[in-house]
């Protein structure tokens, strides 16, 4: 877990300092809306809908117990008692008044957090794998090299008013939990001749324009990579299109001009650069890294778990769902779930966090994860701990047993708060979450992940949702479009539109009938939703969805 | 021939607390769509909205948003200024957490 030096606690405190006087002298009127516009947004503050929203960088999905006890004061003291985790590794506060976002920031920055970067034409938060530094299959903890990240791109001078923001993400497993084919800059930690360094993937993103990450190269060695990514964004910041917003996102760039011209213009540049980079950026590193070291992981007997977990069908259920392989075979990593059945998508309570904080403190060596899937991680659990940690979750309405299933859904927080949406997100994973769990189908149906966003701009991932739903206002209505087979992971893909949208009442009943279609297609229950699909194709799916098409066409 | 011109109310968000408020015809902004000056003329309406505007210590955002009158004042005609007058759906929270209170 990073310790911030007394470097890096001075530089945030003159900064909430100068935001502190910027909002003052946008609330005595020397400053427009449009001068304090950027300003607020380089610190984390927008203006939606109903509210303020006040984002807040959780760099690298990490977070220790005072950290998590600090963001639920904020929630208590300057909001309505809940934060919204999100898809990228943030948390956003729905309801703050601007006159109290100078506290909030400084209350964020007595735990080393804060909102920098977390908007505007910069590099954002890097996220990362979620089960970074426990997962049985990784090669090495990506965290270290992000925080470096997180240094070299916070503030840099070159990256400041770039064509649009650029978002990177980490993963030191070879199986992609981070969705790093959907991001500007995808790294993944590999080895070589004993050498560690990272694979560079380039160009992907979602919004309006899907794109898989290109390779921009198979291996760059972590001497090397600053330089190569500074490289990198600095061909984009300069020929990046800033003409047309829309077309500004390196995706693009990589699209027109085609992998194998960046690439040269990126070796050319890296060649200009990487003079500058003496070996510094090794020594902080190297320095980062201890801050990283694991847990000494306590020794023990995991009797008391098989006993629960032979005994407890309930206890049961839940380590079936919701507990993965850690490197320690003791040990385990627990996925606390934010998506009880009709509540909304990632929201927490001050209460929650608190008891989540307790947990992290007392069985998990005072170690957190905040996952893009909107769930919050314990990651270095003693298995014997399991049966008392999910006796508490049980008490706080945090013990649903459904990661990797139909009602973990992500989405967006759509036209109930964000002034981009054109529907709302919310409700549509409420009701598919709570039919589902009517239906008692869920476990049946096994591994499916919905992503809803309510906007073409994707921040709820759907086109690499399994199921994809995207709201939007069609003559004034809201209307919701499916697509099916999209993929997350590394073997990315985006997902296929089955046809016409469906209204806001007609979009549960048509999921329902993608799931019958679903499991009378299946071979066996093994055979997931994403392997059924791509076995038969859209065919059966459309004329489950669209049977008059069917009946117009006999 | 020209389109009629839909009706319109001023509409911004509160530069303070941030939340939605619209512009009476008494030149108040009140947190309530039914207190707010339904516009049915066009010029008025640019007008009205450069009033809004230049109020840059009160208010961010200033637009025109369709309404139509209805029995109590205007209503929304877009399901978009249909929750802004109200709130989010998953959460009792915004307008509909208290009732509108008027605002000098």
């Amino acid at each position: 877990m990073y310790r911030y030096s007394e470097f890096d606690k001075a530089f945030l405190a003159e900064r909430n300092a100068q935001f502190r006087a910027q909002v003052e002298r946008r609330i005595d009127g020397s400053l427009t809306e449009d001068e304090f516009k950027p300003l607020r947004l380089m610190n984390g503050l927008y203006l939606q809908l109903h509210a303020y929203m006040l984002r807040v960088a959780i760099p690298y999905g990490t977070l220790n117990s005072a950290q998590m006890r600090q963001l639920a004061l904020l929630a208590e003291k300057w909001d309505k008692g809940y934060g919204h985790f999100t898809t990228r590794q943030n948390i956003q506060y729905n309801w703050p008044k601007l006159r109290d976002v100078p506290d909030m920031l400084d209350a964020l920055a007595e735990v080393g957090l804060h909102a920098i970067q977390t908007s505007g034409n910069t590099i954002r938060n890097v996220t990362a794998d979620h089960f970074a530094g426990a997962a049985a299959d990784e090669i090495a903890d990506p965290r270290p090299y992000a925080e470096l990240l997180r240094q070299w791109s916070t503030d840099h001078p070159e990256f400041q008013f770039m064509p649009r923001k650029f978002k990177i993400a980490i993963t030191g497993s070879e199986h992609d939990r981070a969705v790093i084919k959907a991001h500007d800059i995808g790294l993944q930690l590999v080895e070589r001749d004993g050498v560690l360094g990272a694979r560079v993937l380039v160009g992907g993103g979602l919004g309006r324009t899907p794109m898989i990450g290109k390779e921009l190269s198979d291996f760059v060695a972590f001497d090397d990579l600053l330089a190569y990514l500074e490289a990198t964004v600095s061909v984009w910041n300069q020929i990046g299109r800033r003409d047309n917003k829309y077309k500004a996102r390196i995706k693009i760039t990589v699209h027109e001009h085609g992998i194998d011209a960046i690439r040269a213009k990126v070796n050319e540049r890296f060649l200009q650069v990487r003079p500058q980079f003496k070996g510094a950026d090794m020594a902080l590193l190297e320095q980062i890294k201890a801050h990283f070291d694991p847990p000494a992981f306590r020794e023990g007997s995991v009797a008391s778990f098989e006993s629960a977990f032979s005994n407890d069908p309930v206890f049961r259920s839940w380590v079936d769902t919701n507990i993965a392989p850690h490197k320690q075979a003791d040990h385990a990593i627990v996925t606390i779930s934010l998506k009880a059945h009709g509540q909304t998508p990632g929201d927490a309570t001050a209460e929650q966090m608190r008891v989540i904080a307790d947990l992290a403190e007392q069985y998990a060596y005072d170690e957190l994860r905040i996952s893009h899937e909107q769930n919050v991680i314990l990651p270095h659990v003693h298995k014997s701990d399991l049966p008392a940690i999910h006796a508490r979750l049980k008490e706080h309405g945090l013990a649903t047993a459904n990661i990797g299933l139909i009602s973990d859904i992500i989405a967006c927080p759509g036209m109930d708060y964000c002034a981009l949406a054109t529907a709302r997100s919310i409700p549509v994973a409420q009701q598919i979450a709570t039919r589902f769990d009517e239906l008692k189908l869920e476990h049946d149906i096994g591994h499916l992940k919905i992503k809803i966003s309510g906007c073409i701009n994707a921040c709820g991932h759907h086109h690499v949702g399994h199921i994809g739903i995207l709201g939007l206002d069609r003559a004034g209505v809201e209307n919701y479009q499916i697509t099916l087979g999209g993929d997350a992971t590394e073997t990315a893909a985006i997902g296929d539109r089955t046809g016409p949208g469906f209204a806001y009442d007609e979009i549960v009943p048509a999921i329902e009938r993608i799931i019958e279609t679903y499991l009378d297609q299946r071979e066996s229950p093994e055979e997931t939703f994403l392997q059924t699909y791509r076995r038969v194709g859209m065919a059966p799916f459309k004329a489950a969805l669209y049977p008059e098409a069917r009946a117009n066409a006999a | 021939m020209a389109r009629a011109f839909a009706p319109k109310v001023v509409t911004a968000n509160d530069l303070l607390e941030g939340d939605v408020i619209y512009l009476t015809a008494d030149d108040r902004w009140s947190r309530d769509l039914r207190e707010a000056e339904l516009i049915t003329d066009e010029a008025h309406a640019q007008l009205r909205l450069l009033d809004a505007q230049r109020q840059v210590d009160k208010i961010v955002g200033a637009y025109l948003a369709d309404a139509v009158a209805g029995e109590n004042g205007p209503e929304p005609t877009h399901f978009r200024e249909d929750f802004r007058r109200t709130g989010p759906s998953n959460y009792a929270h915004g307008k509909q957490e208290t009732s509108p209170q008027p605002r000098a």
